[in-house]
């Protein structure tokens, strides 16, 4: 079973030829889109790569749910409801949303799709 | 596809390969001023023709029931200039596809030489749409016509 370094460095190398990052930006905490400049598409040929690094099937949206806050129940005024809290948790299972919780803003959510988030998910896909 | 940079396709995969061509002529009107006097084919053209190829196998794999749409270029290289009268032979490659994308890499050769290389990505949109618009009955004739499908 690869450490959590060596699983890092393999998402440190996918990151560097997903998104032509320097491999000194790739840090746990680093956001995919806010400090790496991912958009839309990069999701999509992350997880490609992904799998190819570690041989292994994501299946689509276990790693990068989408509409997450797209039931209005779960929204209020561009925050998102104790409901709607915890339905991102429950499906973002690998993000660390401590801070998050603190003003839980729908326009904030994407700030949790992290390169930590990939690590600890890949964690518990190559056990 | 509203519009062509490939002339016919000779092969046609499923899931697999294509190889298409295309005749560079100094009648196109972009050749009059890229560059005036030293007429080349553009690089975004080259990329065109090899991401039509690519992108039609990839429509190919699934029936033309998905429209392809070209997202990504990565690592594309242009070592020789394309010239007119120059006949590219463009060939494509899946890597992978899924209902969602798919992977490729292309080459376009002139005369045996490599002249141009790329990985394209493409997203697959969704089945909802009414009608395909990248697939288009003039896309269908034109490969008709070449018999490849």
């Amino acid at each position: 079973m690869p450490t959590r370094e060596e699983i890092f460095q393999k998402v440190t190398d996918v990151m560097v030829d997903a998104l032509g990052v320097d491999p000194d930006q790739v840090t746990m905490d680093a956001a995919l889109v806010r400090d790496l400049g991912a958009e839309s598409i990069d999701f999509l040929d992350i997880v490609f790569r992904l799998e190819k690094a570690f041989n292994i099937k994501i299946p689509r949206e276990e790693l990068f749910p989408e509409n997450l806050a797209a039931d209005p129940r779960f929204v209020k005024d561009g925050v998102l409801t104790a409901d709607g809290l915890a339905a991102l948790k429950n499906r973002l299972r690998f993000a660390e949303t401590a801070e998050f919780e603190k003003e839980p803003k729908v326009s904030a959510i994407a700030d949790l799709f992290t390169v930590g988030l990939i690590v600890r998910y890949l964690e518990t896909k190559v056990a | 596809m509203r519009w062509f940079h490939v002339d016919r396709f000779e092969v046609l995969e499923k899931n697999k390969y294509a190889r298409a061509v295309k005749c560079s002529t100094l009648g196109e009107d972009h050749l009059q001023d890229h560059f005036e006097g030293f007429p080349i084919v553009p690089s975004a053209l080259i990329i065109e023709s090899m991401a039509q190829t690519a992108g039609v196998l990839a429509g190919f794999t699934y029936d033309f029931a998905k429209n392809v749409i070209l997202a990504k270029v990565e690592k594309a290289e242009f070592p020789i200039m394309v010239r007119p009268g120059d006949k590219m032979v463009i060939e494509a490659w899946i890597d992978e596809i899924k209902p969602e994308g798919c992977w490729t890499h292309s080459r376009i050769t002139v005369d045996g030489r490599v002249a141009a290389a790329a990985s394209i990505i493409f997203v697959h949109l969704e089945d909802a749409l009414p009608e395909s618009f990248v697939f288009t009955d003039t896309l269908l004739g034109l490969l008709k016509t070449s018999g490849v499908i």
